[in-house]
């Protein structure tokens, strides 16, 4: 019975969380890792891309929601997602055709594209804010859980409750499909095939024949694509608010970046390493060992290897390990 | 900004048109920033107060007083001590109501309002470290500090057979100064903080710092934020954890924004915020009710600091602050003639006629120790999902 406790609340205060908050770093680490592979710089407008698919998926919302368009238990923001990504896709091909075209012309230096990004960051902060605001919003309507934590206590007997919201299932879920669509279509389709060349090799994938601007664009409606989902799933789960869109975006590198750039494996399994060991690093371990550990040895204090304070920090801390015992990442991306 | 801008342009018109036998009183206040909601009543409060006195005509021989507009923001303390510097150097001020948060409060009392021997008087700078603060007697305030509000908080959960707790604060010197004082007053009533640990404002997710509280245990959370910020989001998650159901909140959780969104979600919950049941904060709130929300938190407490001032230059029959700062705390205690919101005048007419009278106010003010409200508190519980009064302390 206690094993069983401590496994209900370590799943309900770590595991759940982390699952869900990974998926979103995993799916935001795929638009960057897609990006770096592709076209070959760092784009540190991502966190502000998200922030703009994530606004025109809520302002659909709204107006669903103002027609009375419901979705039974699931968000309404789902309906308006592929509004959303197309208002997004539209954004950041205007944004390559004004900004980054040009420097991929003159063959510029990636770090003045990186330099670019950042502007474009700026103005999409900027643009962001003046639409929809700098506050809070939430979006999220429909069932708010799959099973409360007080409805678990009754349906099992344990002290423990597990608490799942809605929003914390559709992440799963959604990423899963997305991230299994994305590998078919890099695998096995043509174009994908030719962006995996483009992305090996340019000289030789442009001997054999592929179109080059074709591969960037399709590169950006992809990443529009999942910079759109991820944001709409984090805003669902906890609340869109421009600013901590921004803030997403160190944790999304770190992933990236720890996964390998460039590797799309490597994104993903980033999402999830720095998710968890921001959760598993700040967790207070008293409550699980209380239950596991024979009564004299109970600890008596939190059992808390860094106040929650430190969350940012773990995110940097990895990074820097991993830069300097291998940089090329846990699957071997591109050196940064 | 634009409310700002109004605001010194309204001040700039009214100080053009005054007499030359002018007084001039800086309502210095967080106009922008965390606290602009609650700042606008405020000011009104404070210069409904300056009116009356200017209306009665008693003041000083027939002098007027004019208020000056400034911001000291809420966070930014230099900007803060900028907008003081200039209300003083440049506008001439003879004491300064303001500032709103605590941080800010110190520094323009360490930096600006000592060296130039300017009377302060805060109506809602609440931290505790304000008490100690070498002020040379120049600073005042008229809301109770938090070590106060620490105690009654103490009290009503060991009464109502909590014993143990875990506690979240707003990462500033508000929060930090409330949950200490509270951690202190409870376990010496023999309570067990279980833990005591900060969340930042403007997160999305508060999921690891409620994990951590959740960890630590305890009947109740104490959630020493701000309602509109973190403290709402803490609660959030507190509840889609089932981690607690059962919250304490103090005065920066006290307000309709929070009980709309929990309502019966966190039934139950018991509170505290500045207040009184007196007659006087009756009359005032009548008195300001066709000119501003005259219930917003710190309106009160607004209306006695400027009154304070006021009162303690007649009493002196001197406008230097130097003078007038020793009859601040005989204008507001007892004994003398009890003086309610609405008789300024009466009062000003006393003291020239060489009586003492006792600032009952709007909020019962009574100064102690060093110069600080002793204070009432408004208990609250959350009841059908809304904040209802069930006593005061």
């Amino acid at each position: 019975m206690d094993i069983l406790n401590a496994i209900v609340a370590l799943s309900n205060f770590v595991l759940v969380p982390a699952i869900a908050y990974g998926s979103q770093l995993a799916l935001g680490a795929l638009g960057v890792t897609l990006i770096y592979g592709i076209l070959r710089f760092s784009n540190f407008a991502h966190g502000d891309t998200m922030a703009f698919g994530t606004m025109a998926t809520i302002l659909v919302t709204w107006a669903l929601q103002a027609a009375g368009v419901s979705f039974g238990p699931l968000p309404t923001a789902l309906l308006a997602l592929p509004l959303g990504i197309a208002a997004c896709i539209l954004l950041v091909l205007g944004t390559d055709r004004l900004v980054y075209r040009f420097y991929r012309e003159v063959k510029a230096k990636p770090i003045i594209l990186v330099m670019a990004s950042l502007g474009v960051m700026f103005i999409l902060n900027g643009l962001v804010r003046f639409i929809i605001g700098p506050d809070d919003q939430r979006f999220a309507d429909g069932e708010r859980f799959i099973i409360t934590a007080r409805d678990f206590k009754e349906m099992t007997g344990l002290q423990e409750g597990l608490a799942i919201k809605t929003t914390q299932g559709i992440t799963l879920v959604t990423a899963i499909i997305v991230v299994a669509v994305l590998f078919w279509f890099l695998n096995r389709t043509r174009t994908g095939k030719s962006m995996r060349a483009y992305s090996d090799n340019e000289d030789l994938a442009l001997l054999s024949g592929i179109n080059p601007e074709r591969v960037v664009m399709v590169t950006w409606m992809i990443v529009a694509a999942l910079a759109t989902i991820a944001g709409v799933l984090y805003g669902l789960d906890k609340s869109f608010k421009a600013f901590t869109y921004f803030q997403l975006l160190l944790p999304i590198f770190a992933s990236a970046i720890v996964g390998g750039l460039g590797s799309p494996v490597g994104a993903i399994a980033g999402g999830f390493v720095i998710a968890f060991s921001e959760v598993f690093v700040t967790y207070a371990w008293k409550k699980v060992l209380v239950y596991l550990m024979p009564e004299n040895l109970e600890p008596s204090g939190l059992v808390q290897l860094l106040s929650t304070d430190y969350k940012f920090a773990i995110s940097f801390a990895i990074l820097l390990i991993v830069l300097l015992f291998r940089p090329t990442g846990l699957f071997r991306g591109k050196s940064v | 900004m634009k409310k700002f801008l109004t605001a010194t342009a309204a001040a700039a018109l009214m100080a053009s048109g005054a007499a030359a036998e002018d007084v001039k009183i800086g309502i210095l206040q967080g106009f922008t920033g965390p606290t602009e909601s609650l700042v606008g009543p405020m000011a009104s409060a404070m210069e409904m107060a300056i009116e009356e006195v200017n209306a009665s005509g008693n003041f000083m021989d027939g002098m007027t007083v004019v208020p000056v507009r400034g911001d000291s923001t809420c966070i930014d303390a230099s900007a803060g001590v900028a907008a003081a510097e200039r209300a003083i150097t440049s506008d001439g001020v003879k004491g300064i109501v303001g500032g709103t948060c605590s941080g800010v409060t110190g520094a323009i009392l360490a930096n600006v309002a000592v060296p130039n021997g300017i009377v302060m008087i805060s109506p809602s700078a609440t931290s505790p470290a304000l008490t100690t603060a070498e002020d040379n007697g120049l600073f005042f305030r008229t809301a109770p500090s938090d070590a106060r509000q620490g105690e009654v908080m103490a009290d009503l959960l060991i009464e109502d057979g909590v014993t143990s707790v875990a506690v979240t604060y707003t990462n500033n010197d508000y929060g930090k100064g409330l949950a200490d004082a509270f951690a202190s007053a409870f376990a010496e009533k023999g309570g067990e903080v279980t833990i005591q640990a900060a969340h930042e404002d403007g997160k999305a997710d508060y999921s690891a710092e409620v994990a951590a509280l959740a960890s630590a245990g305890g009947e109740v959370l104490v959630v020493a934020g701000y309602l509109d910020q973190g403290g709402a989001g803490v609660i959030r998650s507190a509840l889609d954890s089932g981690a607690f159901d059962t919250f304490h909140l103090p005065d920066g959780m006290v307000g309709e924004s929070l009980s709309n969104a929990f309502g019966t979600e966190i039934e139950g919950s018991k509170g505290q915020a500045p207040g009184s049941n007196s007659e006087g904060t009756k009359i005032f709130q009548e008195l300001g009710a066709g000119q501003f929300d005259s219930a917003s938190p710190y309106t009160a407490e607004g209306y006695d600091a400027a009154a304070l001032i006021m009162l303690a230059m007649q009493a002196a029959g001197s406008t230097d602050p130097n003078v007038y700062k020793d009859k601040v705390e005989m204008v507001a205690n007892a004994p003398g003639e009890k003086i309610n919101p609405g008789e300024l005048g009466r009062a000003l007419q006393i003291l020239a006629d060489g009586g003492d009278v006792d600032l009952v106010g709007a909020t019962g003010v009574e100064l102690i120790g060093p110069g600080e409200a002793a204070g009432s508190f408004r208990v609250v519980e959350i009841k059908d999902g809304k904040f209802e009064t069930v006593g005061y302390r």
